[in-house]
C-alpha cells in the first residue's frame, strides 16, 4: 500500500501508540478550549497540544522515518524547538490583549494597571 | 580574530545545526555552505545590537533543561485531569512574583518556561518595579506558586545568566 507497510511489526506498534498519546494531548488541549469557562482559563489548555501532544507527534515521526529508513532521520526535533520558541509569543500577546481590554471595560477580577 | 568573523558563535551554532538538521546531510558542501550562511546570518544577527549574552555554567543549564521538561510532563498530566474531571469549575487567578532577575535573556528564558508549562501563562513584567504578572489555572495556594517558581526557576536562571 505504502512505504510504511515495511516497517517491522514493533516499529508499527510503537508508532501507533505514540501518535495515539500525541493525538489524545492535542485532543484534550482543544477539550479545555471548549469546557473551560472563560478566557484566562481557556488560553491554558492549548498548551498541552504543543508540549506532550507535539512530543510524542516528534518521537513518532522520529522513529517511523529512521526505521524506514535506516538512518537516523532527526530534523522533525526543530518543530519541537521552534514550537517552544513561538508558543509563548501567541499566548503572550492574547492574554495581554485580553487584559488591557478587561481593563478597560473596568472588570473588577482583573489586577489593576500599575 | 574569531570575535571577528564569529561574533556570536551561540547564534551561529544553533543555526549551523538548524541548517545540518533541515539538510539531513553531512558531505562537505552541506558542511561548507552552513558554515558559510551561519557565519553570514551570525552577522547580520549582530546587526540588531542584541544585548550580551553570557551563559556562566553550564550543567546547570541542562539540569534545568531537565527539571523544566520533567515539570512540563506533571503539569501536562494535571491540566488534563482538570479538563476531563467530570463537573466542577478549577478556581483561577493571578499572581505577582517580585523577582531579582534582571538580564534579558534570562527572561525571556524565564517566559518560555513558565507559559511552555500548561497551567500557567507570564502575563506581564514590569521591569522598573521588577513585578511579574502570571495566571495560574489551578491556584490553590499562592505563596506556594511564588516560592515554587522564584526556587525551581529563578534561582538557576540567575546564576547561569547573571
Amino acid at each position: 500500500m505504502n512505504h510504511l507497510d515495511a516497517l517491522p511489526p514493533w516499529a508499527a506498534v510503537l508508532v501507533g501508540v505514540l501518535v495515539l498519546l500525541g493525538a489524545g494531548f492535542a485532543f484534550v488541549g482543544s477539550l479545555g478550549l471548549l469546557r473551560l469557562r472563560d478566557f484566562y482559563k481557556r488560553v491554558h489548555a492549548p498548551t498541552l497540544g504543543t508540549t506532550l501532544g507535539t512530543f510524542f507527534m516528534v518521537v513518532a515521526s522520529i522513529v517511523c522515518f529512521s526505521v524506514a529508513q535506516g538512518r537516523p532521520v532527526l530534523h522533525e526535533m526543530l518543530i519541537g524547538v521552534f514550537l517552544t520558541l513561538t508558543t509563548p509569543i501567541t499566548l503572550m500577546l492574547l492574554v495581554r490583549a485580553a487584559l488591557y481590554r478587561n481593563r478597560v471595560e473596568g472588570q473588577q477580577r482583573v489586577p489593576p494597571p500599575r | 580574530m574569531i570575535r571577528r568573523c564569529l561574533p556570536h558563535p551561540l547564534m551561529s551554532g544553533f543555526l549551523l545545526l538548524a541548517w545540518l538538521l533541515l539538510q539531513r546531510s553531512l558531505a562537505p558542501a552541506t558542511l561548507l555552505a552552513g558554515v558559510l550562511v551561519a557565519m553570514g546570518l551570525g552577522r547580520a544577527f549582530g546587526k540588531l545590537r542584541p544585548p550580551a549574552a553570557r551563559i556562566r555554567n553550564v550543567p546547570l543549564l541542562v539540569r534545568l533543561l531537565l527539571r523544566v521538561m520533567g515539570d512540563i510532563v506533571r503539569s501536562n498530566l494535571a491540566v488534563a485531569w482538570l479538563v476531563l474531571r467530570p463537573g466542577g469549575q478549577v478556581r483561577s487567578g493571578f499572581v505577582s512574583v517580585s523577582l531579582e532577575l534582571t538580564d534579558p535573556y534570562g527572561l525571556a528564558a524565564l517566559a518560555c518556561i513558565i507559559t511552555s508549562t500548561p497551567g500557567t501563562i507570564w502575563v506581564d513584567h514590569d521591569s522598573t518595579r521588577r513585578v511579574l504578572l502570571i495566571h495560574v489555572l489551578d491556584l490553590v495556594d499562592e505563596a506556594a506558586w511564588i516560592g515554587n517558581i522564584k526556587r525551581r526557576y529563578e534561582r538557576p536562571l540567575l546564576e547561569i545568566f547573571q
